[in-house]
């Protein structure tokens, strides 16, 4: 350790500043400023390797893991296919069970709705388990607003509220800062229970062990607790939550109140979808058999039971997904089983990190989900996001539950770029066609108009070769860390047509029979 | 591999080449190479004049009526019922696997299912259908080649034919393959992402470069040019060029040299 208190000090507020900075850069200025970080390139490069490798050594039979991945994908797709009834035999036997159901169209109404909920129970602390969903709805915010505090008890969205940034992942929130980074802001912003600074160490252990200290306490004085959801059972009435760290059973079973919020497409029907979805989910995630805890959640705490919370509330939330539900290409969106697999495969993610995308879900599935939610401005605000995948196909390669992500990423381009007068399926994107601009719709108007008469294209190919001297020999971005390529003289047309080579099978026919004439 | 239920049809008379709008311009050498090599193995080969792209760059962007429009142009020109034989996976993929879609509902929907079903990507075809098998007393007594082998991530992913470049490439006599680290990675050419995207397919394209030269391989091969250009132009471009060739060419090469 060769920085003081006071320099650390000034390292964590300035990458607290620099987060801040970024988020309010549009997309191509927050991936140039995330390319020019070395830091963050090291972190993501190490994490994405490391990830990939992880998943590999638990998926060593690649014919077994596409047979796991065809069961996944249908357990998926079955659930979808009977979402409506599921959500009501769900609503049902929750109800049976104890627990309230609260549905929420919007991300506001599911954070009135929880406010709500922590207002009647006279609650003014909220210890949080990990929940995507939440951080979907900006849960915190509105929360803090109210006067109520709020605190992450996952290790990794712990250290990313301490810091004052957002995750970077769903799954590993922190995954872009390392280790150096994370030792000094637990050294100089968290206090232990005793009011003293945690002293400075770079062990995960000493870290761990201190964060666990700092949040014993919380989950004990907390009034309300929160969690998310893996899968919603709706045969039994249960809520199933994975997680490693122990806190998403503190979350849920200390505080008095627990409430659980996840979107509507996490029900499943029977306990016998559990273990196809089980299966995969940690080791796509982060490479375990399976999780250090399973919580099955079946109800408040019951007459005569010492101990669980005394209301269990979910909160299924809509923000857009029926409208993807209703999509008839895009409703794959819905199958994912919010693993991060996706993210850890992706090249793209790899170099410029989840803070570049701007929201809350980065990477791949970001890419397809954030356009379509209700909350996160549609097509016209993701425009740039979406064109930041090369289509290589390493997420849907990845993907436990085969959602074709690289197919869903070009529909939305195409909902992005969809002329008014076109007519669109189902339930239209938001901010369907407004990237259509006059620029881009201009060149390609132009570049089919060439290249579907074949005369043009053959006439401007030949130009091209004859005035490949006169080409630029700069054209950005492409030559700014490249060569500029050089048309030949004579295309293959040319070439082709010269030697002789038919064109035509008419033109073949003729050939042939020329040579057998002259053979004989 | 390939693609998992694909049935071979038994080695065709005929033949049409797509030679795709990147090696028409820029590759044009590799096109001829293929049509020879094509014609080596008893194959006689149709190169349609009226071809031009199959449509891909518009319809990722999506700008799907102008990429329909150009895709159309391509169902004229390989009416035949004849097998396809496409030089790039990436174009492959479109016309294999995405012309189904983007025909879905259209008039022409029959013939671009059937032309779909007739599309073979270059080494696939030459791998499943003619069975290729280089001359073996080629030029073992060389020095080998160090060749550094790059699977576009759509002839990998989409058609699924790394396997089938592999054997191609390690078949030849005298050819020694290496392989560049994350060599499954994408280039970051992705066709419109490198000019859309320029600073983060830049980044990709550069750690692409650096695994290539430090194989210290004598050429890049591929059978996608796009990413040859990429990775070419970048080594080029930052002083340290390494030579690249089309797997056609590679193929026609060896060929034209055990042949002496
Ligand atoms: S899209 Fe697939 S890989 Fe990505 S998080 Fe969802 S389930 Fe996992």
């Amino acid at each position: 350790m060769s920085e003081n208190r006071i320099e650390m000090q000034q390292i964590v507020d300035q990458e607290e500043h620099d987060f801040a900075d970024m988020k309010a850069r549009h997309f191509k200025a927050r991936a140039k400023m995330a390319l020019e970080n070395e830091t963050l390139r090291a972190s993501f490069r190490g994490a994405s390797d490391f990830l990939m490798a992880k998943r590999k050594s638990v998926f060593p039979d690649d014919e077994e893991l596409e047979a796991l991945r065809d069961r996944g994908e249908a357990a998926r797709q079955r659930s979808l296919q009977d979402l409506p009834e599921l959500l009501e035999m769900l609503e049902a036997n929750l109800t049976r069970n104890g627990v309230q159901v609260h549905w929420a169209e919007t991300a506001d109404d599911a954070c009135k709705i929880i406010h709500g909920i922590m207002e009647a129970g006279n609650a003014k602390t909220l210890v949080k388990g990990k929940s995507m969903v939440s951080e979907e709805i900006e849960l915190n915010h509105y929360l803090e607003k109210k006067g109520i505090e709020c605190l992450e008890s996952d290790m990794g969205e712990y250290l990313v509220q301490l810091g004052n940034e957002a995750p970077s992942h769903i799954v590993m929130p922190v995954i872009h800062k390392n280790k150096r980074q994370i030792a000094r802001l637990m050294h100089t912003r968290a206090t232990t229970p005793d009011g003293e600074p945690v002293p400075y160490s770079e062990d995960v252990d000493d870290l761990i062990g201190n964060a666990r200290a700092i949040l014993r306490e919380k989950f004990r004085n907390a009034d309300a607790g929160l969690s998310g959801v893996n899968m919603a059972i709706a045969e039994t009435g249960t809520l199933l939550l994975v997680e490693n760290e122990g806190n998403g059973r503190m979350s849920t079973t200390v505080p008095p109140i627990h409430i659980a919020v996840t979107g509507i497409e996490k029900v499943v029907r029977s306990l016998t979808d559990v273990p196809e979805l089980l299966t995969l989910l940690p080791r796509s995630a982060t490479g375990q058999l399976i999780t250090t805890y399973v919580n099955m959640i079946s109800g408040p705490r019951q007459p005569g039971e010492l101990d669980g919370p005394q209301q269990v509330h979910l909160v299924l939330v809509d923000n857009g997904r029926s409208r993807m539900y209703n999509h008839p290409q895009l409703k794959p969106t819905l199958q994912c089983i919010r693993c991060g697999a996706c993210m850890n495969h992706c090249p793209v993610y790899a170099r410029v990190g989840g803070h570049a995308y701007g929201s809350t879900y980065p990477g791949p599935i970001g890419q397809v989900v954030t356009p379509q939610l209700g909350n996160a401005g549609g097509l016209a605000a993701n425009g740039d996001m979406i064109n930041a995948c090369s289509l290589n196909g390493a997420c849907g390669e990845a993907c436990p539950v085969r959602i074709p992500l690289p197919d869903l990423i070009r529909e939305l381009r195409a909902e992005a770029a969809r002329p008014a007068t076109a007519t669109a399926l189902g339930m239209p994107v938001p901010g369907t066609g407004s990237r259509r601009n006059l620029g881009e719709s201009l060149i390609w108007t132009g570049w089919s108009t060439i290249y579907k008469v074949p005369f043009l294209y053959r006439t401007s190919t030949r130009l091209m070769g004859l005035g490949r001297s006169l080409m630029p020999g700069k054209l950005a971005p492409w030559t700014n860390t490249r060569s500029m390529p050089k048309p030949a003289a004579r295309s293959l047309h040319q070439l082709a047509r010269d030697a002789g080579v038919p064109s035509t099978a008419e033109e073949a026919r003729y050939q042939n029979k020329q040579r057998q004439a002259e053979e004989k | 591999m390939s693609l998992p239920d694909r049935i071979y049809p038994s080695r065709p008379e005929q033949v049409y080449l797509v030679g795709t709008c990147l090696v028409d311009s820029f590759y044009p050498d590799a096109g001829m190479d293929a049509i020879h090599l094509l014609q080596s193995c008893g194959v006689q080969v149709i190169f349609p004049q009226d071809q031009s792209c199959c449509g891909q760059p518009a319809w990722n962007s999506g700008y799907e009526d102008e990429a329909r429009a150009v895709a159309r142009t391509q169902l004229e020109a390989f009416a035949a019922d004849i097998p396809v034989v496409v030089m790039m996976g990436s174009c492959a993929g479109m016309m294999h696997l995405e012309y189904p879609r983007v025909f879905a509902g259209q008039p022409e929907e029959k013939r671009a299912l059937a032309l779909a079903a007739r599309t073979y990507e270059f080494s696939e075809f030459m791998v499943n259908v003619l069975n290729y098998q280089p001359m073996k007393d080629g030029k073992t007594s060389y020095q080998p080649l160090r060749v550094a082998l790059h699977t576009s991530c759509s002839a990998r992913r989409g058609m699924q034919v790394a396997a089938e470049h592999k054997a191609l490439v390690e078949s030849l006599p005298g050819v020694q393959v290496v392989e560049p680290a994350r060599v499954t990675e994408c280039c970051g050419f992705g066709g419109t992402f490198s000019v859309k995207q320029g600073d983060i397919s830049a980044a990709m394209a550069a750690d692409k470069a650096d695994a290539m030269a430090a194989t210290g391989a004598d050429c890049i091969v591929s059978a996608d040019c796009g990413c040859l250009m990429n990775i070419g132009g970048t080594l080029e471009k930052q002083g340290r060029p390494m030579a690249t060739k089309h797997l056609a060419t590679l193929l026609w090469e060896s060929a034209v040299e055990a042949g002496k």
